[in-house]
């Protein structure tokens, strides 16, 4: 056991740092990852990763991943947390990219995996329903077949960031006599410019257009955009929310938004002294970082076992839960941090132009409504209390 | 990186598991405990035989060239098996003074009295208003002739009556707190002027208040340079942090096994409580934070080498996560036995009191979240400059 970088994986780091400094776009810089940028700010850094080859290093090399070990991702994501990099967006590359090229067909992965690479197409997620979150099995969307088409109709919810879609993947119910509900389902690939799709938003309680509802009319869908299997789609919709969850803990990037908080912290004044000399604010930090050093090293332990080819062990179902509450417990000690000024909302200010907020210190702008997003955090991906459902029965065995 | 345990490690821990099985079960452990001396001699013995106590040493020192890790896996098992002998203070304490900082002399006559089970220590380093900074001495050590002669009262020290020797913190120089000024000793519990008062814990081993009254100790018996002992204590001190902290998830894991395993077995509304989400969860809460404290485990061990403020950086952290994890699955573990888990018959209700008890040694949650704050703030200000 040791904790050593070998010296490749030294010079590793070295290379994706310079590389990071050089080509990640100016007009990016300093912004963060945040839920309400533009389609092409989304879409900037995955290009250049694109065309690096480096969009989705997760990927088993034939299809374009980078062939990187567990540990050089590992590297990888903190390089880029150093920058706060708005990295590749999930829907494409960690989430239908998997589905596709594990239970897809030739035709499906060359038309498909190539522009999920480069970032030419945007995929998202129609997954939940109405009626069907945590209770995913229920959903009720059919496709119906009619010749080589299959004729969709329902309503998907939640749906990030499908404003920008190009395509999406669907969970419908093609046989809705199955004996059981999780036997009657199929994964469709769906054009979202086909007819009879509508994408209206949904405005979360931080103000902004993240997710939308997807409504969908008679829309008619060739056969062969179905991967895998008809009726077969609940195991790659399973097989999906897995990869899902690996990657969500987020640790590199907590790790510099504690590094960010620490910086607030040591900014803010209480009683005349930094508010970071606060024995109770101090120790709120410490505890945030020291859960962080937990997660991290139950991060390690998952990723040594991956690279030596074993299955994610019984840690590796921690890191959505404790990973997303780290994440919810930084924005709050953020928006804590910064007293009055998490009050104003930047959002009312007209346009001018200029990029600047008039009102308190930059890093204050986005502490609320971040706060209120990242309560996302605990409920998407299979809620925390769904995962501690899948634990209870693939690990206590009750 | 690499996470994965030397061959060496295995077999340490294999034949170890095994020795706890066969003779360590949960009613042997019980009489031992409600015995006249607390333990078994002929049990240290034989965890000497295996060669543990040899294992964290390096070949130079006579022992196996292992380090620390090893310490993790021998203290994980004893946690496992509440074994009650004093490896810490013994071994790693007492051992690991010798280790960093005893002449070759000092090796030569106590390194290997240690590693062979021929001689016992204790570190007696707590005083009774000194709570838990190393720094916070009492007890002096005045020069005498070429030796020493020191004064003062210990506090709570672990495993005292089965030990022959005492590794004594005291100060010769300075004033009550000063990071200077401290140094170090071996003292034969025999010698004279060294009183005890012995007695039972709560968590089943045994300790004793130690009264030096006009100790008096040759040159020979100062480990490492006189006035300059805390940097050396506080490095012992962390070692020995990871190694009860590797204790504490040896006996978290059992109680959470034996919880889940309870909560199969017994039924009520007709049903296995096990079947009730509202415990399914704590049962899984209880799983998260035991994984934790192994990932928590293995960072302090294997960060007692590196710097100093990263070392200690670590053992706190380690400190505080378990010290939280284990009350949380101690308190847990009684809670869903219900209650059986009050009763002294179940083993889970000792696991829930070492576990404890485990929190206060070397510094509790509070202690270490000062520690690691300030050294936080520390860091920041270095990386200011």
């Amino acid at each position: 056991m040791n904790l050593e970088f070998s010296p490749e994986e030294v010079a590793f780091r070295e290379e994706v740092r310079t590389f990071i400094e050089e080509n990640y776009p100016e007009e990016l810089k300093g912004i963060g990852s945040r839920e309400d940028l533009s389609r092409d700010q989304f879409l900037a850094w995955h290009k250049v990763l694109g065309k690096k080859g480096w969009s989705a290093p997760a990927w088993p090399e034939k299809y374009g991943g980078t062939g990187w070990t567990s540990t050089q991702r590992y590297i990888w994501s903190e390089e880029n947390a150093r920058v706060d990099a708005m990295m590749p967006l999930p829907f494409g590359v960690a989430m239908v990219a998997p589905v596709i090229y594990t239970f897809g067909n030739d035709e499906q992965k060359a038309r498909y995996l190539p522009k999920i690479l480069s970032g030419e197409e945007w995929w998202c997620q129609g997954y939940s329903e109405p009626g069907a979150g945590s209770d995913l099995a229920s959903i009720k969307t059919t496709a119906v077949r009619d010749g080589d088409h299959y004729v969709i109709n329902g309503q998907k919810t939640w749906t990030t960031l499908a404003q920008h879609a190009d395509w999406g993947f669907f969970l419908c119910r093609t046989d809705p006599d199955a004996p059981k509900r999780q036997e009657g389902i199929s994964f469709i690939l769906v054009d979202m410019t086909t007819p009879g799709i509508e994408v209206r938003p949904i405005i979360t309680i931080d103000g902004g257009h993240e997710v939308n509802e997807v409504w969908l009319t008679d829309v008619r869908v060739p056969v062969e955009n179905r991967v895998g299997e008809e009726n077969q789609g609940w195991t790659y919709a399973k097989f999906l929310l897995a990869h899902e969850r690996s990657g969500i803990a987020g640790v590199a990037r907590s790790k510099r938004g504690i590094e960010r908080l620490r910086n607030i912290a040591s900014t803010e004044v209480l009683d005349g002294e930094p508010l970071i000399n606060d024995d109770s604010f101090a120790r709120k930090i410490s505890q945030l970082e020291i859960d962080l050093t937990a997660l991290e090293f139950t991060e390690l332990r998952t990723l040594a076992r991956e690279s030596e080819g074993k299955g994610p062990g019984p840690e590796s179902s921690i890191l959505k839960v404790k990973g997303t509450e780290i994440q919810q417990r930084l924005t709050e000690l953020t928006l804590e941090a910064v007293g009055n000024y998490g009050a104003p909302d930047y959002r009312g200010f007209p346009e001018d132009g200029s990029n600047e907020f008039p009102i308190g210190p930059d890093y204050a702008h986005h502490s609320a409504p971040t706060y209120f997003n990242f309560r996302k955090t605990s409920i998407y991906g299979g809620s925390n209390e769904i995962q501690r459902n899948i634990i209870t029965k693939m690990i206590l065995g009750l | 990186m690499d996470f994965n345990f030397t061959e060496e490690q295995t077999m340490i821990r294999d034949s170890l598991a095994r020795l706890i099985r066969e003779q360590y079960d949960f009613e042997t452990r019980t009489n031992v405990v409600n015995s006249e001396s607390g333990w078994r001699p002929e049990m240290w013995a034989q965890f000497a035989e295996l060669g543990l106590f040899m294992a964290p040493f390096s070949e130079d020192d006579g022992g196996l060239g292992g380090g620390p890790l090893d310490a993790m896996v021998v203290m994980e098992e004893f946690g496992k098996g509440l074994v009650v002998e004093p490896f810490v203070p013994s071994v790693v304490c007492g051992g690991g003074f010798l280790k960093h900082a005893g002449s070759a002399a000092q090796k030569e006559e106590h390194l290997q009295a240690i590693m062979g089970g021929a001689s016992t220590f204790a570190f007696a380093y707590a005083e009774p208003r000194g709570r838990y900074n190393l720094a916070d001495l009492e007890t002096t050590a005045k020069k005498d002739g070429a030796g020493y002669v020191l004064n003062g009262h210990k506090a709570v020290v672990i495993g005292a009556p089965w030990a022959d020797k005492l590794i004594v913190t005291a100060r010769t120089g300075g004033d009550r707190r000063d990071t200077g000024g401290i140094s170090v000793f071996i003292v034969d519990k025999g010698a004279d002027g060294v009183t005890t008062r012995d007695y039972p814990t709560v968590d089943g081993r045994r300790a004793s208040e130690v009264y030096l009254e006009n100790v008096s100790v040759g040159a020979d018996a100062l480990i490492g340079g006189e006035g300059e002992g805390l940097p050396l204590i506080e490095q012992v001190v962390d070692e020995a942090i990871a190694a009860t902290c590797a204790e504490a998830v040896g006996a978290m894991g059992v109680a959470h096994q034996m919880t889940v395993e309870y909560s199969r077995q017994r039924k009520q509304f007709g049903t296995p409580i096990g079947k009730f989400q509202v415990l399914q969860h704590r049962m899984v809460d209880m799983f998260m934070e035991h994984e934790q404290s192994i990932s928590m485990t293995y960072m302090a061990t294997l960060k007692l080498g590196e710097s100093e403020v990263d070392r200690k950086k670590a053992a706190s952290a380690a400190k505080v996560r378990i010290g939280q994890s284990g009350r949380f699955v101690g308190q847990e573990s009684i809670q869903i036995h219900g209650g059986m888990g009050m009763t002294e018959e179940l083993a889970v209700g000792h696991y829930f009191k070492r576990l404890t008890m485990i929190d206060s040694e070397f510094g509790n949650v509070d202690h270490h979240m000062r520690r690691y704050t300030q050294l936080s703030a520390t860091d920041l200000k270095a990386a200011a400059e």
